[in-house]
């Protein structure tokens, strides 16, 4: 995400951003780039105007520019009423709001986005998604790395799975879901201990994927409920029994695998 | 990708760039100069009493012959503007700029924008000379007031000082980027600026120094600022030491420049 933000140089391949080589013009594409990086780079002791002004002028705009793109920035993340408030006791939604906001002073064409709502309540991602959906559909191109699968369900139009710096999927959320999964998931559960050996016998049913987990056992199908049915015929018997349609978690699951990646 | 993309932009001077970082650190300065006064420009007016009034109440009645047959005060009030510039250039150019990557990020944002590493350097140097000016001139101000003054070449005194302090903020800055914590700066006051203050000719002639430790002081830069601010202020200036005293401390400025510029570098494109 550094090298897309040109603040990195490129360590292998090529890049071009915006028609540009990221060594040689770094200045002139970052100047139309808008960049909400993972950790907040807010200054705590200025309020949230003078972060705006702080910004704009970095990008040489004019006080009255600047003025008048804050107004319509702080409405469009909500942060009006704390306009002239300082930074730092803000809540970590209000200022991821007010990075965002900031990252859009100079009008990007581009906004890159490192994990924007990571650490964010459930009110405040929605917030953010909501804002950024709007962004989208004024004809911002969204980058944004995540490691919510909803997150990528939600904003992405094209998905790129990665996994060890290579790109395991490429492809519309839908897409990636059907070609690496099926469209529903059966989760069962069985009492402790005899989970092994259900799996053992289920496994037999089923044609398609089927995992075991520390809690359940995870077997993918077209028909839940079909499958269901076909694992009480065998006379097995799970203490709980959840049918779900397939997401993208499982696709990136499948890919990457579910060893912890540090 | 048929779709035209506008060709990039023609960026503006480098000096431009650089303005715009310093008018950021403008911004947080309209909060704090208030408070900032009362150490930068107190702190010396106490020195110089002390020293100058109090301690050269003493100096005075044995002679002055070794101090140029001028006041204890008239003395040392140019080392003192010397030693305020040194020490405004050297906290300024630590700390915040450690913050400036570690606390507040103001470079880590600023990086972002269209400035590049070399342009965040150069704004916050300008904004550090900008507070060496303001506090250099009030001293002068002061000093002028007070009769401690002699001779009209003190008209350079203020810019001989600023051109010292910046000596010594560019270097400071570029090395403070590197830091991953705070502690070594603590050695860069307790061996650097603290004997730099007392050894470098600045409260007695370096002729009292033992003669072995002459040459280290004729070395250091603070004894070529304070030479030429006490040669301005009591008009005993000759156009060669001048020249090798300004050479000295351009050099020097010129150095840190160079230095900072490579460590900003390297320090925000990773």
């Amino acid at each position: 995400m550094r090298m897309l933000g040109c603040v990195s140089p490129p360590t292998q391949g090529n890049l071009t951003i915006l028609g540009g080589d990221p060594v040689r013009d770094g200045a002139a594409i970052r100047a139309r780039l808008g960049v909400v990086p993972q950790e907040d780079t807010l200054d705590n002791e200025l309020t949230v105007r003078e972060n705006l002004l702080v910004y704009g002028r970095y990008f040489g705009l004019n006080r009255s520019l600047i003025a008048e793109r804050t107004d319509q920035l702080l409405d469009f993340v909500q942060l009006t009423e704390r306009a002239n408030d300082q930074v730092d006791p803000l809540s970590g939604g209000m200022k991821r709001r007010l990075t965002i906001a900031r990252s859009l002073i100079n009008d990007p064409e581009i906004l890159i986005l490192d994990e924007p709502t990571t650490g964010l309540d459930p009110q405040a991602r929605h917030v953010v998604w909501d804002r950024l959906f709007r962004l989208k559909q004024r004809g911002v191109t969204l980058i944004l790395t995540t490691h919510y699968m909803d997150e990528a369900e939600q904003l992405c139009d094209r998905l790129v799975v990665m996994d060890h710096a290579k790109i395991v999927a490429e492809g519309t959320p839908r897409e990636l879901i059907a070609r690496y999964s099926t469209p529903e998931v059966l989760e069962l559960r069985f009492a402790p201990g005899e989970q092994e050996a259900a799996f053992e016998k289920i496994k037999a049913l089923s044609s398609e994927r089927t995992e075991l987990t520390a809690d359940r056992i995870l077997l993918y199908a077209a028909d839940g409920d079909e499958l269901l049915a076909r694992v009480r015929t065998a006379g097995l018997e799970p203490v709980a029994e959840f049918v779900r349609r397939s997401t993208l978690e499982d696709v990136f699951l499948q890919l990457t695998g579910r060893t912890l990646v540090d | 990708m048929t779709s035209a993309l506008a060709p990039l932009g023609r960026l503006p001077g480098k000096w431009d760039l650089s303005v715009r970082a310093f008018r950021c650190w403008l911004v947080a300065y309209r909060r704090t100069w208030r408070s900032s006064i009362w150490s930068s420009v107190f702190g010396p007016l106490f020195y110089l009493g002390a020293m100058g009034y109090g301690l050269g109440s003493l100096v005075d009645k044995h002679g002055t012959a070794t101090l140029g047959g001028v006041p204890y005060v008239v003395f040392v009030a140019p080392a003192v503007l010397a030693v305020q510039s040194m020490n405004t250039a050297m906290t300024n150019a630590a700390f915040p700029v450690f913050g400036a990557m570690h606390w507040n990020k103001i470079y880590l944002a600023a990086r972002a924008t269209m400035l590049s590493p070399a342009d965040i350097f150069r704004g916050h140097l300008l904004f550090i000379a900008m507070r060496i000016a303001l506090n250099c001139a009030f001293f002068v101000a002061i000093m002028a007031a007070f009769g401690l003054i002699r001779s009209a070449l003190a008209v350079a005194l203020l810019p001989a000082a600023v051109l010292l302090g910046v000596a010594f903020a560019a270097p400071v800055a570029a090395w403070s980027v590197t830091l991953a914590n705070i502690n070594p700066m603590n050695y860069l006051f307790r061996f650097g600026s603290v004997p730099l203050m007392l050894f470098s000719g600045t409260f007695f002639p370096i002729g009292s120094l033992p003669g072995w430790l002459r040459p280290v002081a004729y070395a250091t830069p603070l004894w070529h600022g304070v030479a030429l601010c006490r040669a301005l202020s009591l008009g005993t200036a000759d156009p060669g030491s001048a020249a090798l005293h300004v050479g000295y401390l351009v050099a020097m400025t010129g150095i840190g420049l160079w230095w900072g510029s490579r460590t900003y570098y390297r320090r925000l494109y990773v």
